[in-house]
């Protein structure tokens, strides 16, 4: 009976075994080219809201994931425009403004298709598996993924507090009420 | 098969370690059958006496002891006598490598005065025969070891730090190293060719490394050079002569002359070039390049226009 | 005085035992078992425990070997394999080797010294406690994709927060915090236990050799031991609150963790050595049937591996780019402490020529580590030698090195030990047919799959390599070790078959089947829990031998858990202490010290909401019980009975 119990509480717990730490090396890889339609704003037309979209992160709250966003970050040249999250040339990432949308689909939109005033289309440039690794690691720079996941600091000269350790921002969008 | 062996040296270094542990292998058997020798004498001995007094054993045990001193001190002196000569080598007249160890391959670049003259490349060290070569190590992310059993023994490469190693081949051949110090993932995938070649061989193949990128001249090729500036390529690898400029991978203007692809885990040619671009993930799961979902065609061509000539 | 078969009248010593028993019982049920102080008990936990982890270790080599066996095999991905290699270094030097050391110290040393109970009982079960919920900590974060994957040995920055991604860092972090505060206040224990409670006339230059190398171990965990914490709740700051004492591009330095490590890492080996060599004394005292010879030599060999060991520590970064003078110092010193080592070899090769063996299973174990050991100290002396160690560092030919140097120089007098002592500790002797087999194919399999492992370092092989190309002639002398790894592992199976067999159906022990010398086998197999009644007085080494019917103490109390404290250097009398009754605190502080623990890698405030169940653990630990005070021993109460 005792050896019974311990097998079904090791069972359980090998089966819960951590989303936070698995590390997919095998992404599938995705056509470029297609991207679905994602909306930008929160605005729409009639009633009610329209449908939530189809496009899920598939690295909700994965540390390896948004480790290697982090790294991503730089060696695609995002810190060039946006900073470590302050902004400069382009908008700051780490507030709590967006202006085309802070959820993960509507950053993977923007990395993936460009915006006006100088955000490039990566599309062609990223494979699947690094854009949602960038989209990961953007939400963390606002606080938006558990601490656990978030990276800590980098091995290098400080520019601002770890995303492990920054408090959470609204979402909301220019000219939007809290 | 004895590319990767200590006991084959290649190098000024590697000779006098490898002789060290020849007087050290020596020494120490000895010592293992004299104290085994004396063990068995123990365990086999009839004493109908109750074996040595007091007196033989504090002999002999200080005998043993004084003997082990001895020993000692004399293998210390040997070692002492090798370390200066591993050390031996610093001289002006030497030629300078600037080795980056990033996870997982080997960022090479030799130096020269004139910025246009340097030649970057990966993961493959030319060497000319019987010139001192001082290579400089730095480490772009963690500790790496920097290791050519063939040449010398191995220094760390390690953040912040920066460490330098002093070599000098004197028998041309190809020998490998490999990445010693554990660092992530695809530490097992981390090797280095190192080809020991005749100066003027050497001069040769520098001079081919400093001409611009391969040849665009087929369609193929122009289509697959069109791939690689405007693809996904340019963003982490450079290309000289053409606008691929990216610098986070290795440089890919003479990737069809090295011997191997992907630090050494696979051996270059246009198959397994198309298995890596296709999926690197497959080969060398977890390194930091992306399987980048292009087509069975547009593979072809950047295959083309990469393994195209020298 | 060995228990006699009881005689038809109880006598005032039976009546006497009888009521000791009872006062040192432990309480039954499950609260008992979770309250126990009996050093026996807890000392047979720390083993059985530490044996666990031992073959849930060598599971993982066995994976490992399976998949080396073969060039770019794909049975374990290098993400597994990484944790493979992580948790077996840990497991083994954490939670097996250590521990295994410090129980055999826990359950014997105050036997051997005559005592009757050991110091700060509560303080050991609480140590016991927190090395198995640390070891289960690891264990289960394993199970939960969160084990660590950095090597054993965790370096910066690979480990740190740039590349660690999630809390595998952290879990391995914080398992050191466990298992080196439980290894700190099991040292403190043993400590006291060998200064203050020695039987009286057990001078320190009459102590068991196995003592003295328990107490040099005990000194030498309580410097060593704080290094490794300083530098795990370093690691924890610089990943958890961004400190910098990593970050070479903040002032920090990922050589200064090497530093740490290793300054903690090398003692740590010569922690897990030297109580084998205590043990290697005893094996051979007994089965020479003499006293060993050079007692003096053979302790201040302890004593000065212990002094030395603590500076040897660079020899682990000789290829990090030091300056080569510092180096040298080094080199110097690890070659030197050979001499205390062969000093201990030429004194038992001595006493082995002047004694006459008895063939049983734990002289062949402590005969085999002649040749196992020999062969990885030599291996020993030639990486301190920097030249050589530049080429060799970093290969299989290291892991040879340590493997001989371990298993030669600890776990075979480990085993060796264990069949010993089972006698003593359970009272009942192990089958000689089994230990003979088991011993044979662990010394076979031992040197086949390690024996190799000297060649495939010569030949290049780097460690830590989840796979290896073919072509540079490695595969041979790999698919040789991972067969020699099956039969070791069948050894150990063997031995586990003739421990339980044993206890199930094993010939019930006497007090001393062995005729040994020294003070444990003066009591019953198993001892009573208030371990002799009367307490011996001590006249000489290996007193058992020397002084058949001993002087004995008489007055102490039978009503209450008196132990007698005596003097540290020539163990006079001092006086009458009343030993820690049973108490289910020490539990229950481990238990808000585990969450304390395991809350702070995830959030600084655990530190501050997890210290309130532990201040309330120490408080109910250390409430004022009915004690009475230490008392002195008048002429009128403690008299020693001439024979």
């Amino acid at each position: 009976m005792k050896f019974a119990v311990t097998v079904c509480v090791l069972g359980t717990i090998f089966v819960l075994a951590c989303e936070r730490e698995q590390r997919d090396l095998q992404f599938p890889s995705e056509d470029t080219r297609r991207v679905p339609m994602i909306p930008v704003t929160d605005f729409h037309a009639g009633g009610s809201p329209p449908p939530p979209p189809v496009v899920k992160s598939p690295f909700e709250d994965n540390a390896y994931a948004m480790s290697e966003g982090k790294r991503l970050y730089s060696w695609y040249n995002c810190v060039g425009c946006h900073a470590h999250g302050g902004g400069g040339i382009g908008p700051a990432l780490m507030d709590s403004t967006w202006i085309y949308g802070g959820r993960p689909e509507q950053i993977y939109a923007s990395i993936v298709q460009g915006r006006p005033n100088g955000m490039p289309s990566f599309g062609q440039r990223l494979d699947d598996a690094d854009r949602w690794r960038l989209v990961a690691y953007v939400q963390s720079m606002s606080g938006h993924v558990s601490s656990d996941a978030a990276p800590g600091r980098d091995d290098a000269m400080q520019t601002t507090v770890p995303e492990s350790r920054r408090a959470q921002q609204p979402i909301l969008f220019t000219g939007s009420q809290p | 098969m004895n590319m990767q062996s200590m006991l084959a040296p290649a190098g000024l270094q590697a000779a006098a370690i490898e002789r060290l542990w020849w007087i050290f292998l020596i020494v120490t058997s000895l010592v293992f059958v004299a104290v085994i020798v004396a063990l068995v004498a123990a365990i086999v001995r009839r004493n109908r006496d109750g074996g040595p007094s007091d007196r033989a054993a504090f002999r002999g045990v200080a005998a043993a002891v004084i003997a082990t001193a001895v020993t000692l001190i004399g293998l210390i002196t040997v070692d002492a006598f090798t370390a200066r000569k591993l050390a031996s080598l610093e001289t002006d007249d030497r030629m300078v490598v600037n080795i980056t160890g990033r996870q997982w391959w080997w960022d090479i670049e030799y130096q020269h005065p004139l910025p246009s003259m340097r030649v970057r490349t990966a993961n493959e060290l030319r060497l000319p025969v019987g010139r001192v070569v001082q290579i400089n190590l730095q480490s772009a992310d963690v500790i790496h070891s920097f290791w050519v059993p063939a040449l010398h023994g191995k220094r760390d490469v390690i953040p912040g730090h920066a460490n330098e190693i002093w070599l000098k081949a004197d028998t041309p051949g190809r020998y490998r190293g490999q990445c010693a110090e554990f660092c992530g993932l695809q530490h097992a995938h981390m090797a280095l060719t190192v080809i020991v070649e005749p100066q003027d061989k050497f001069a040769e193949w520098i001079a081919a490394q400093r001409q611009l990128g391969p040849s665009d001249a087929s369609e193929q090729a122009a289509r697959g050079r069109q791939i690689v500036e405007r693809g996904p390529c340019s963003t982490c690898h450079t290309v000289r002569g053409t606008d691929a400029g990216g610098r986070v991978g290795p440089d890919l203007t003479h990737v069809s002359a090295r011997q191997t692809i992907a630090a050494g885990t696979l051996p270059t040619s246009r198959e397994n070039l198309r298995k890596w671009i296709d999926n690197p993930q497959h080969v060398k799961p977890g390194v930091r390049m992306p399987a980048l979902g292009l087509s069975r065609d547009d593979i072809d061509a950047v295959v083309a226009y990469l393994g195209g000539t020298q | 005085m060995s228990a006699d078969p009881q005689p038809a009248q109880p006598t005032a010593l039976d009546r006497e035992r009888t009521e000791l028993g009872a006062t040192w019982a432990e309480t039954p049920g499950w609260m008992g078992w979770l309250s126990a102080v009996d050093h026996k008990t807890i000392g047979r936990r720390f083993i059985l425990t530490a044996i666990a982890f031992f073959a849930l270790g060598g599971l993982l080599a066995v994976l490992m070997r399976l998949q080396l066996a073969r060039p770019e095999q794909r049975l374990v991905d290098a993400d597994l394999y990484n944790q493979l290699f992580t948790m077996h270094g840990s497991t083994m030097m954490f939670l097996f080797a250590v521990p295994v050391m410090e129980g055999l110290g826990i359950a014997m040393v105050p036997l051997m010294v005559g005592a009757r109970a050991i110091a700060f009982p509560r303080l050991v079960a609480f140590g016991y406690w927190m090395f198995l919920f640390g070891g289960l900590f690891l264990w289960i974060s394993f199970a939960l994709n969160i084990g660590p994957d950095n090597g054993w040995f965790s370096y910066v920055p690979l480990a740190g927060p740039a590349y660690g991604a999630g809390k595998r860092a952290d879990v391995w972090a914080q398992m050191i915090t466990f298992t080196e505060l439980s290894g700190l206040v099991v040292a403190t224990s043993i400590i006291v236990t060998i200064f203050k409670y020695r039987a009286p006339g057990m001078s320190l230059d009459r102590m068991p050799i196995f003592a003295w190398s328990e107490l040099v171990t005990a000194g030498m965990i309580l410097i060593a031991m704080p290094a490794v914490m300083v530098a795990s709740t370093a690691l924890i700051l610089d990943r958890l609150i961004a400190t910098h004492f990593f970050n070479q591009a903040e002032g920090g330095d990922p050589l200064l963790w090497q530093h740490l490590f290793w300054f903690f890492g090398h003692p740590e080996v010569y922690i897990i050595f030297l109580p084998a060599q205590g043990m290697m004394s005893t094996l051979i005292q007994t089965f020479t049937g003499r006293p060993i010879y050079g007692y003096i030599a053979l302790v201040l060999s302890l004593v000065s591996t212990g002094f030395i060991a603590f500076g040897l520590w660079v020899h682990h970064m000789f290829a990090t780019g030091l300056p080569q003078v510092g180096e040298s110092f080094f080199t110097a010193a690890s070659m030197m402490i050979a001499i205390p080592s062969g000093l201990q070899i030429f004194c038992w090769i001595a006493s082995i020529w002047r004694g006459r063996i008895q063939w049983k299973t734990p002289m062949l174990y402590a005969l085999a580590y002649f040749f196992v050991f020999l062969v990885g100290g030599l291996t020993g002396v030639m990486l301190a030698a920097v030249s050589l160690d530049l080429q060799v560092h970093d290969t299989f030919f290291v892991v040879a090195h340590f493997h001989y140097v371990l298993i030669g120089g600890s776990i075979f007098p480990l085993f060796g030990a264990l069949h010993y002592w089972f006698p003593k500790l359970t009272g009942r002797m192990l089958s000689e047919r089994l230990g003979v087999i088991a011993f044979t194919l662990l010394f076979i399999g031992f040197n086949l799959t390690f024996f190799p492992m000297h060649q495939l370092g010569l030949l290049g092989m780097p460690r830590r390599v989840y796979t290896y190309p073919a072509g540079l002639g490695w595969e041979g002398l790999n698919l040789l070790a991972t067969a020699g790894g099956a039969l070791m592992a069948l050894a150990v199976i063997t031995y586990a078959i003739n421990v339980v067999w044993a206890l199930r159906r094993g010939t019930h022990a006497a007090a001393n089947p062995w005729n040994a010398g020294t003070l444990e086998w003066a009591t019953a197999s198993p001892p009573p829990a208030y371990n002799f009644h009367p307490v011996l007085v001590v006249r000489g080494r290996d007193s058992v031998w020397t002084d058949p019917d001993p002087i004995t103490v008489i007055g102490l109390s039978c009503a209450r858990r008196e132990v007698l404290i005596t003097r540290v250097v020539d163990a006079n009398l001092d006086h009458r202490f009343e030993s820690p009754t049973p108490s289910i605190w020490p539990f229950i502080t481990a238990i808000a010290t585990s969450i304390l623990f395991i809350g702070s890698i995830f959030t600084p405030w655990a530190v501050v909401w997890g210290s309130i169940p532990v201040a309330i653990g120490l408080i109910g630990w250390f409430w004022p019980g009915s004690k009475s005070a230490p008392q002195e021993p008048t002429g009128a109460v403690i008299r020693e009975r001439l024979a």
